[in-house]
């Protein structure tokens, strides 16, 4: 099949509110492990929405809205509190630590940041030797994690202690048509499931998993699954929109995974998960009748929570759909608002629209 | 009027003013400088003297204050797709650049972001180990035609690391190279605006410094100096520290030891700081300076300096690392020296 892309821009706008809840949300510090700063503006916002919200054995927060009447469909929606990060791991005195990433991060893009650690968000930073004192031949070859520390300043060692966890110090800032924040994977899938909440339609029981330690193993969504035991799983996530221009080759980039503006990426198979047909087909027939634009996330490699949800109990018909981002797993990364606002409405209408049915084996 | 440092530093580590175009900053310093000094000027080049003017008879011997005020940083050369590539204005190294925010003054400022594109879009020499400059790309998060209104080949980018103040008494940020030292000539002229000084002192936030000490060749010329002080940062200890040439952060400044000062000059200040118990290190430049020092020395017909520097991590990255102590210490030795010159100084110049 093609690939669909609709890169005409509609500008959509979010409001102002939501995107101060945005904003809150991706500039916690929530590495995965320690999730309590997001957990707790889940919490706070989820309450007054759910009929029940609990917190589990991991830290999932599970949050439960009924439907009413009969045929109603559990759906379980995950999307995860945790981000990739650092830990201190030695305290070499002076405000001098040394430390590891937690989760996927290129060590590309960790010199000359700076950073926040620990729930105080204590402000630090990476540095590197002065140019001046470098050889050409030693400016090819990349630092690793292990020459670099993260400094706090002469009095910092009182300040953190080792096993503190941080982040890249970067605040969430709208751009033009775009938003660009570190952590927007995934707080913009937590974003989207709280406005979920609000809006579930009574045709189904929606099970929302605020999910912790997915940049670890998708290891939260596993409990949460078989706690919720859903008959559907959807991982709101975001996923690479590698599309940059080729270096002076004129080439076409075929391998961009996703495009910015391409509107929401409804994954067919990555490294974790062979999505549901059933559902897949669900998605994109709501799509074309409501003319949201959207595309397929290229077939390739990653994973979601739906890659532990599909395998739970006797298995779950599960499928993924993410925010196009570039950049993600660095300081920052940058979403388009049109292909925000047309995940979160592709979701909430393929809700109402859920009909028992679509699980029966029909497909040729 | 009293100063506030801090206020002063984070006002010009938040403003543009790369080498060539250090318009912003240069507002910046002749907004501090003025209560403190009877005249400002711009040179030909770009950069900015103040003139405190002596309490000796016509004509008085006159002090150069020299600390550049240019930044390093990026100049757009295309734009592909919505995407610009750039150069580098001034020593910086690709492997800080990724993941990094920056502005870039374009018809607007616009917030930009400096990314590494992905392996599969680079030619297979370039893809892995650090990426080269020519590779990297700015992303201003506008759409290819929004782009193409705004930006254009020339346009200048700066770092955006806003500056932090860190634990310690110490302050982070871009620029710290040197507007440090633009600080601590800033409180210099606030203590001698309160104390009688026989000497003219001239403060220059000199222009271009990072691409070769430009100014300091010809800022001179218009000063005529009968000396020069030049403050610039040296090397700090710490990670990435590179040994031998590396002084404590917040111990103490540093007073340059080399072919481009004056070994006179050297001894008489360093036996000043002696006496007020302000902690220096002898900072060992075995070659030439890399700083001012190396332009003023050979300007007119010769111009005696002294050169005095405050240490500072993580030099060239947008994340530099100074105690403001240190800047406080430069400044206060500057002001104890030039008010202690009596006018025939010079005349006591030895070759021993």
């Amino acid at each position: 099949m093609a690939v669909k892309t609709n890169t005409r821009p509609q500008n959509l706008k979010m409001k102002k509110a939501d995107l101060d809840l945005l904003a809150r949300l991706c500039n916690a510090v929530s590495v995965s492990g320690d999730e309590q700063e997001v957990r707790d503006i889940v919490l706070e916002q989820v309450k007054p929405l759910a009929d029940s919200v609990t917190v589990d054995a991991l830290g999932n927060v599970l949050a439960t809205k009924l439907g009413k009447g009969k045929n109603k469909v559990r759906v379980m929606i995950a999307a995860h509190m945790d981000e990739i990060g650092f830990m201190l791991i030695k305290d070499e005195g002076d405000g001098i630590f040394e430390f590891r990433v937690v989760g996927g991060i290129d060590e590309r893009q960790l010199v000359g940041k700076s950073v926040w650690v620990g729930r105080e968000h204590v402000p630090g930073i990476i540095g590197a030797k002065a140019i001046h004192m470098t050889t050409p031949e030693e400016r090819k070859v990349a630092l690793k994690v292990e020459q670099l520390r993260i400094d706090l300043g002469p009095d910092g060692s009182s300040k953190a202690k080792i096993g503190d966890r941080g982040t890249f110090a970067t605040k969430l800032q709208v751009i033009g048509p775009s938003i660009r924040s570190k952590a927007l994977d995934d707080r913009l899938g937590v974003f989207n499931l709280i406005q979920l909440l609000k809006t579930a339609p009574d045709n189904i029981d929606l099970l929302a998993a605020f999910t912790v330690q997915e940049e670890v193993g998708l290891r939260g969504a596993h409990v949460a699954a078989y706690t919720f035991d859903p008959q559907i799983g959807i991982a709101l996530d975001s996923t690479p929109a590698n599309d940059l221009p080729f270096y002076d080759t004129g080439e076409v980039n075929a391998s961009y995974n996703t495009r910015l503006d391409g509107g929401p990426a409804i994954y067919l198979m990555d490294g974790a998960t062979i999505g549901d047909r059933r559902l897949i087909s669900w998605l994109t027939a709501v799509a074309e009748a409501e003319g949201i634009p959207w595309q397929y996330r290229q077939p390739g490699r990653g994973g979601t929570d739906a890659g532990s949800i599909h395998k739970t109990r006797s298995g779950v018909p599960s499928v993924s759909v993410s925010v196009p981002q570039r950049y993600l797993h660095s300081a920052a990364g940058l979403v388009r608002m049109d292909d925000c606002v047309n995940t979160l409405r592709l979701i909430q209408q393929a809700l109402i629209r859920l009909d028992p049915k679509i699980l029966n084996r029909q497909e040729k | 009027m009293s100063l506030d440092l801090i206020e002063h530093l984070k006002q010009m580590l938040s403003a543009p003013g790369l080498s060539g175009y250090e318009d912003p900053v240069r507002e910046i310093i002749a907004e501090a400088w003025k209560p403190y000094t009877d005249e400002i000027t711009v040179s030909n080049l770009g950069s900015l003297h103040g003139l405190a003017k002596g309490s000796a008879p016509e004509p008085r011997p006159r002090v150069m204050l020299a600390a550049h005020m240019d930044a390093i940083g990026l100049m757009v050369t295309g734009i592909d797709d919505g995407f610009l590539r750039f150069t580098q204005v001034g020593g910086v190294d690709p492997r800080i650049l990724p993941g990094q925010m920056v502005i870039v003054h374009g018809r607007q400022d616009l917030p930009g972001m400096v990314v590494m594109p992905p392996a599969f879009a680079l030619p297979p020499e370039a893809a892995s180990g650090s990426v080269a400059l020519p590779y990297l790309l700015v992303d201003t998060g506008l759409r290819a035609e929004e782009v193409a209104q705004k930006v254009r080949v020339g346009d200048v980018i700066s770092f955006a690391q806003e500056p932090l103040e860190l634990a310690g008494g110490t302050i982070a940020g871009h620029t710290l190279d040197n507007r440090v030292s633009v600080a601590a000539v800033t409180v210099c002229l606030e203590a001698l605006s309160k104390r009688k000084h026989a000497w003219d002192v001239i403060a220059a936030a000199t222009a271009q410094e990072e691409v070769g000490a430009i100014a300091a060749f010809t800022d001179p010329v218009a000063i005529r100096p009968d000396f020069a002080i030049v403050i610039d940062v040296t090397f700090a200890k710490g990670p990435g520290g590179s040994g031998w040439r590396d002084y404590e952060l917040g111990k103490g400044i540093t007073i340059c030891w080399g072919a481009n000062q004056h070994p006179w000059l050297f001894e008489e200040i360093t036996r000043l700081a002696d006496q007020l118990d302000i902690p220096y290190k002898k900072d060992l430049a075995p070659g030439m300076s890399g700083t001012d020092a190396y332009g003023i020395q050979v300007a007119e017909s010769g111009i005696p300096v002294v050169e005095l520097g405050i240490p500072l991590r993580y030099m060239h990255t947008p994340v530099e690392q100074v105690a403001l102590k240190d800047i406080f210490r430069a400044g206060r030795l500057m002001a104890e020296f030039i008010t202690e010159l009596p006018i025939d100084f010079m005349s006591k110049v030895e070759w021993k």
